[in-house]
């Protein structure tokens, strides 16, 4: 049982937790992730992590409530217990030697996986930008975090209501064409936004990493369910990755991967709202 | 004059069996437990025992049944076998204790495995447990993953008095029995009740420690303070045949197939939030235990019409154990012998639709023994299917060898040990398929046993 110590409601749709797994804190690394069941009937699922402390054994996650499991992670408070936290899984970021200036692209609950990643490389001594996006203002998280550890942070919003109106790729585009130092690019997000940030990057042939987060069910190796397609080889992402060369990515394989259960997740999710009614959206 | 013929096992009828997930094999009543039992002649050097990697003391065992004395017969198989009513539903038998019974030169061997797995079911419906007090020797010993051959190691230096705790990567003990075999043939209380009785011996478990991740073994044995350390991590990386289209929606590693409907229970989706998609036509490649175990799973699920075993050889080259080739038959499922896809075709938006096989015919003996296949040029054909499960073995993960100082490993990943399970770094001992490779349940207990036998000496010597 890990104990769940912080609790923030970041917007709407997203929450922060900070979960008290000290031998997971200890180990952890920039880059890797955790799988968590809630209780016994539960799935597991992957989160990236999103900061740990090794001092006080805790582990942040942060978590979008798109399906029964985050909606039920959702209604958890300080004080109550989650059944399974494992981890820290997969291999940790590797430090990119040569670059000179770095610009992580983050968009979603992408941007708390993409945290640790530029606050690393920021305390390594590089030069870090980072571009963030989302639907709305309220939308765009770890805004105050990641300007702790980045030079300068650029937005990108649907609606305007924060930097340039449009997507991180219409501002990741006048970057590159105004900044020629920025000679390698992170990027965490939604699979589609990863897809188009790469296909702008390599265009400025700009090395590129992405963080993957496809469907897992042990995250040790053993099931292949989170294989995914890198340069025409296959990949498991939990042994392999999560990390990998964003120019050879497979997105459109790795997007058709996550529809795999959509039915089932749907229908999980309906039962779950019957049973528990009513929104905890914001509470 | 012995009795030619066994005294038959009640199972349940194919018709109904195949859509539920309870155990086929129904077991043997005391009276017939007696019978099958009285048809041993109690040979004064049995062969028997030599053929069991864990020398159960079987012809005493089988004349305490004769008596009526279930609880004697509990404590002899026990004092051998930590898992025997685990043992006596997977282990292949006929192959083992059974291949070496005297009765085969005159009818069927006794029905050693059927007898076991009654005197395991007694002992567990009786809560008979052996009395065990062993004077406690203060020394801590890490078992590195909790499947047939860490807790058969782990019950073994209990009962020596070892301070044991078992690192376990799943949230649940057992390994490829929790993940791996399904219900209908091995009940998970079952398995959840031998892994009580180890809690009980006084293990100490951690789950959800990926050791390699979470921890590795050179901190366990530096910082923590672990003497002795036994590696039984298994094989669990799955094979996937290298063939066009093994990515789409609809293909799985039997492995996952596997942990979703048995350690995720997926089968009882949406009660339990893990889901399982398969189509009306299934496809399973491979001839093994686990081809099996994948087709008569899938069989199971709600709207799966037809299974077919896609396997490149004949029925006589198939590796899965007789008995579970013909429960498969008898539950309907249909066999494509000689037979191997070469590409998986897929729809618009990316699932399967049919597969692409290729006629096979078998030429010279590869170093297997078993002859070997040969695509014949020009035989392709399509057979319409929703759902692959590729069951093509496994083979053992490289975590711990790369995050653990001084273990060596053969080329294919398997880490070295010597017959007592020793590698190469001291302290360090291994078993099962994480040394074999892919094998049996009973190998890797023999392992485990071997090893805690090694690991007691090792510790007894040190300084």
């Amino acid at each position: 049982m890990y104990k769940i110590v912080r609790r923030e409601v970041l917007n709407p749709v997203v929450k922060l937790m900070d979960i008290e797994a000290p031998r997971v804190a200890k180990s952890a690394k920039p880059g890797q992730f955790v799988i968590i069941r809630i209780y016994d009937k539960g799935e597991r699922i992957p989160l990236t992590i999103a900061d740990y402390d090794p001092e006080k054994g805790t582990v942040t996650i942060v978590f979008q409530e798109v399906g029964k499991s985050t909606k039920l992670l959702g209604t958890l408070n300080e004080g109550d217990y989650i059944l399974d936290f494992v981890g820290p899984l997969g291999n940790t970021m590797e430090v990119p030697k040569d670059a000179k200036k770095i610009l992580g692209v983050g968009g979603g609950v992408g941007i708390p996986a993409l945290y640790p990643k530029l606050k690393m490389l920021h305390q390594e001594g590089y030069k870090v930008e980072a571009i963030l996006g989302g639907r709305s203002e309220e939308y765009v998280i770890f805004k105050k975090e990641m300007e702790a550890v980045c030079d300068k942070v650029h937005y990108a919003t649907d609606d305007g209501t924060l930097g340039k109106k449009g997507f991180v790729t219409d501002v990741l585009k006048e970057v590159l064409e105004n900044d020629k130092e920025v000679d390698y690019v992170i990027t965490v997000g939604p699979v589609i936004m990863m897809k188009n940030v790469c296909k702008m990057t390599k265009e400025y042939n700009i090395p590129t990493i992405v963080s993957m987060n496809p469907l897992m069910v042990d995250g040790t190796g053993m099931c292949g369910a989170c294989r995914i397609e890198v340069g025409g080889e296959t990949k498991f992402v939990c042994m392999d990755g999560p990390i990998f060369d964003g120019h050879l990515v497979n997105f459109d394989l790795a997007m058709t991967r996550l529809n795999m259960f959509k039915k089932q997740e749907k229908v999980s999710l309906e039962l779950y709202e019957q049973h528990h009614g009513g929104d905890h959206h914001g509470r | 004059m012995a009795v030619k013929d066994r005294v038959p096992m009640k199972e349940q009828d194919p018709k109904e069996r195949r859509k539920n997930f309870n155990e086929v094999a129904l077991g043997y009543t005391e009276e017939e437990a007696i019978a099958e039992a009285s048809r041993c002649i109690q040979c004064p050097k049995p062969t028997c025992v030599a053929g069991c990697p864990v020398h159960v003391r079987i012809p005493e065992f089988i004349k305490a049944i004769t008596k009526r004395e279930f609880e004697e017969a509990y404590k002899i198989i026990k004092s051998t076998n930590s898992l025997p009513a685990v043992c006596g539903r997977v282990c292949p038998q006929e192959e083992q204790c059974e291949k070496n019974c005297v009765l085969n030169k005159i009818g069927k061997p006794i029905a050693i495995g059927r007898l076991e797995r009654f005197v395991a079911d007694y002992a567990l419906q009786n809560n008979i447990e052996e009395e065990v007090k062993p004077e406690k020797k203060n020394k801590k010993v890490a078992i590195i993953g909790g499947g047939p051959a860490g807790l058969t190691c782990a019950g073994d230096l209990l009962k020596m008095g070892y301070d044991v705790t078992i690192f376990e990567a799943l949230h649940a003990l057992g390994g490829v029995l929790t993940y791996g075999i399904p219900e209908f043939r091995l009940p998970k209380r079952i398995v959840e009740a031998e892994i009580e009785r180890l809690k009980k011996l006084g293990a100490k478990v951690e789950t959800n420690v990926v050791v390699g991740r979470t921890v590795t073994i050179d901190q366990l044995m530096e910082e923590e303070g672990f003497e002795a350390v036994f590696v039984g991590t298994g094989a669990g990386l799955p094979k996937l045949m290298d063939i066009p289209g093994k990515n789409l929606n609809g293909v799985y590693s039997a492995n996952e197939f596997l942990t979703r409907i048995n350690l995720m229970k997926a089968y009882k989706f949406p009660e339990y939030d893990t889901p399982i998609v398969v189509g009306k036509r299934v496809a399973v490649i491979g001839g093994g235990n686990v081809a099996m175990d994948a087709a008569r799973s899938a069989l199971r699920l709600d709207g799966v019409e037809e299974v077919t075993v896609v396997y490149r050889r004949s029925k006589e080259e198939m590796p899965a154990r007789a008995e579970e080739i013909e429960h498969a038959i008898e539950e309907g499922i249909k066999f494509e012998f000689l037979a191997n896809p070469i590409r998986i075709n897929g729809t618009e938006d990316g699932w399967v639709k049919s597969m692409d096989v290729i006629r096979m015919e078998l030429g010279e003996p590869d170093s297997s023994g078993r002859r070997r296949p040969i695509e014949i040029p020009g035989s392709e054909f399509t057979i319409e299917v929703d759902t692959v499960i590729m069951a093509l073995g496994t083979s053992p993960n490289n975590l711990i060898p790369s995050t653990t100082k001084d273990i060596e490993i053969q080329k294919w990943g398997g880490i070295i040990a010597d017959e007592t399970g020793k590698t190469s770094k001291p302290g360090v001992f291994a078993g099962g398929d994480a040394v074999t490779g892919a094998a049996t349940v009973i190998l890797a207990m023999g392992a485990g046993k071997q090893a805690a036998k090694a690991i007691d000496e090792y510790l007894r010597n040190k300084k």
